[in-house]
């Protein structure tokens, strides 16, 4: 692990004790799990860190586990314009209560890639401002990129014109 | 009509006041009887009025099928609101369904004003996950190429750019450039636009001297050809007071809305991946990250002109280093054989249909890879379970996130600015949409 990112993560470890769940590191991709409350504590002192602030969200998606208990995740990519590196943040939710707290009021950037996590994956943001869906209809039903959404689709799911 | 509106019968129901007063009183009592009636009446400003316009899907000036929704005050735009979703086909589900091999086709398909590095860009974070590397002269023909097709998109934003603010010319003069490109790629990779040149590992065919001489060619004419355009936008008054001081974002707005690319470098940040996380060979080569401070529609386009001549510069570098060698690593379980050998070999044989029929079954974890494409941070973040086909991929597309940022570039500007606004941000629709 990086230097610069151990010192992160040991500065995150200690602001929000046994929030932090889990520290993976994959290929030297640091992956820090948290509880679902502490997202927005994370970001703003991510953001505001003294020596490696990390002034850019990347991205935010949702991923279908599918057969795991806790079924959707959450991830964040944070990059440090100054320093050089990424940290990525992950929260876990249960399909039963999936909603994960906003984090439009710390990164506004973010505001566009919750909308098309909820459109995607069908994980609520709550205090997002304008939680519309991003690529499919107001009125769809589905998730499609859910685990048990079939590849080709819905018949009927997109009311179609009556062929004349 | 609604039944709180009045009609002239209840009007005259009313009892009209007494004859004996005043005439002036007489009105003013007339006049406090009709008010006292129909509180509902207000009596607009027409200056107050807004209005709502819908611009697009199909619009010829929103690089494909944006769709913005604009309020206007006048001819002021009060806010602006753009909608995706025209062209979503679902690659994040495709890839899902697909093995590593297969998707690669499904990237040109992206951003398709640069197939090119689009493959060079998902085939990186693959690789990344597989743990292997290219050799170094499939790494330098990537690298190549990946430029040549940055310039390619940088003179269509360019040149469409300058054809939405009314310079017709220079659009017809970037595609025929654009086309010299595109006669490179249909010489080297076989494919003028859908290229799907690189493999796991590698890429698909080393490169020929023929191709290498016909690169060497076109960037030997190409800066005379770009300072012609240059010379045609650059000191002409109309281009230049419609782009200036349109669009402004500053470093800290651009930054906190996601701007990436020539749109976060026009603001003033220096941050260029191939710089600050070296990929490839962008280490070992010389080139400058161009900035402006302004952020304005014309920084952004001055930023797009001078990388153009930086990737110049990075493809001389790489025609004189270029080593020989070969162009696919050293992996039988995991890169594709040649075709000739899959008929001769038994052992090929074996690996080409493990290969292709069950994909080459990468170890469970997560990667992020992120390249320095010409809209901006084009990334892949892939989900392993050790299957020949992703968990899940999730495409990081610069253009995407570069929209995010338009309603707050068009606020307060004019309706004809949302072109030159637009034109500087450089979207490309399939990559937005996915």
């Amino acid at each position: 692990m990086n230097s610069i990112i151990e010192q992160v993560v040991s500065g995150l470890r200690e602001r929000l004790g046994d929030a932090v769940e889990d520290v993976r590191e994959f290929r030297d991709d640091v992956i820090v799990v948290l509880s679902r409350d502490a997202i927005v504590d994370a970001a703003t002192w991510l953001r505001d860190h003294e020596e490696v602030p990390f002034p850019l969200c990347e991205d935010v998606f949702g991923i279908d586990a599918y057969s795991r208990k806790q079924r959707f995740e959450v991830n964040y990519h944070f990059y440090s314009v100054t320093k050089k590196v990424r940290i990525h943040l992950k929260v876990r939710v249960e399909e039963d209560d999936a909603v994960v707290p906003s984090i439009t009021a710390v990164y506004p950037g973010a505001g566009w890639y919750e909308r098309e996590t909820w459109d995607m994956i069908g994980v609520r943001f709550s205090g997002h401002p304008d939680l519309r869906r991003a690529y499919m209809p107001e009125d769809y039903e589905y998730h499609p990129l859910r685990k048990d959404y079939p590849l080709m689709g819905v018949p009927g799911s997109i009311p179609l014109p009556k062929r004349g | 009509m609604s039944e709180h509106t009045k009609t002239a019968d209840d009007f005259f129901d009313t009892p009209l006041p007494t004859t004996n007063l005043p005439p002036k009183e007489q009105r003013s009592q007339l006049l406090q009887a009709l008010l006292d009636m129909d509180p509902d009446i207000s009596f607009d400003d027409p200056l107050e009025n807004d209005m709502v316009l819908n611009m697009g899907p199909s619009h010829p000036a929103t690089h494909g099928v944006l769709r913005i929704l604009l309020r206007l005050d006048g001819e002021t735009i009060v806010s602006a609101m753009p909608e995706l979703g025209y062209l979503h086909r679902g690659y994040e589900k495709i890839a899902e369904n697909e093995t590593y091999h297969e998707f690669i086709t499904h990237t040109d398909r992206l951003d398709y004003l640069q197939p090119l590095h689009n493959n060079v860009a998902y085939i990186l974070a693959v690789e990344k996950l597989l743990g292997i590397e290219a050799p170094v002269r499939a790494q330098y023909i990537r690298t190549m190429l990946s430029e040549l097709a940055r310039i390619s998109s940088h003179l269509v934003g360019f040149g469409v750019m300058a054809m939405d603010v009314g310079a017709m010319t220079l659009l017809l003069w970037c595609f025929r450039e654009r086309e010299k490109i595109h006669d490179i790629f249909d010489l080297v990779v076989g494919a003028r636009f859908t290229t799907s040149f690189t493999r796991i590992g590698g890429i698909a065919q080393d490169i020929t001297d023929e191709g290498l001489a016909a690169i060497r060619a076109f960037i030997d004419q190409f800066p005379e050809r770009q300072q012609e355009g240059e010379r045609l936008l650059n000191r002409n008054r109309i281009f230049f007071d419609r782009c200036r001081n349109t669009g402004v974002i500053s470093a800290e707005d651009a930054l906190a809305i996601g701007l990436t690319g020539p749109n976060l470098r026009g603001s003033g940040v220096a941050m260029d991946l191939r710089r600050d996380n070296p990929y490839m060979i962008y280490d070992q080569l010389d080139f400058d990250v161009i900035t402006e401070t302004e952020g304005d529609s014309l920084a952004r386009y001055y930023v797009r002109l001078a990388e153009m001549k930086e990737s110049v510069k990075i493809i001389y570098q790489c025609l004189d280093k270029l080593p020989q060698g070969a162009v696919h690593a050293r992996e039988p379980k995991k890169v594709l054989p040649r075709k000739e050998r899959i008929y001769t070999r038994m052992e090929e044989l074996i690996h080409d249909f493990m290969i292709v029929n069950f994909g080459v079954n990468p170890p469970e974890g997560e990667v992020y890879h992120a390249v320095e494409s010409a809209k901006g941070q084009l990334g892949f973040h892939i989900v392993s379970r050790g299957e020949g086909h992703p968990w899940r991929l999730k495409i990081r597309s610069p253009s995407f996130c570069n929209l995010q940022a338009l309603p707050q570039m068009l606020k307060g500007h004019l309706l004809s600015d949302i072109l030159a606004v637009l034109g500087s941000l450089d979207p490309v629709m399939g990559e937005a949409d996915k």
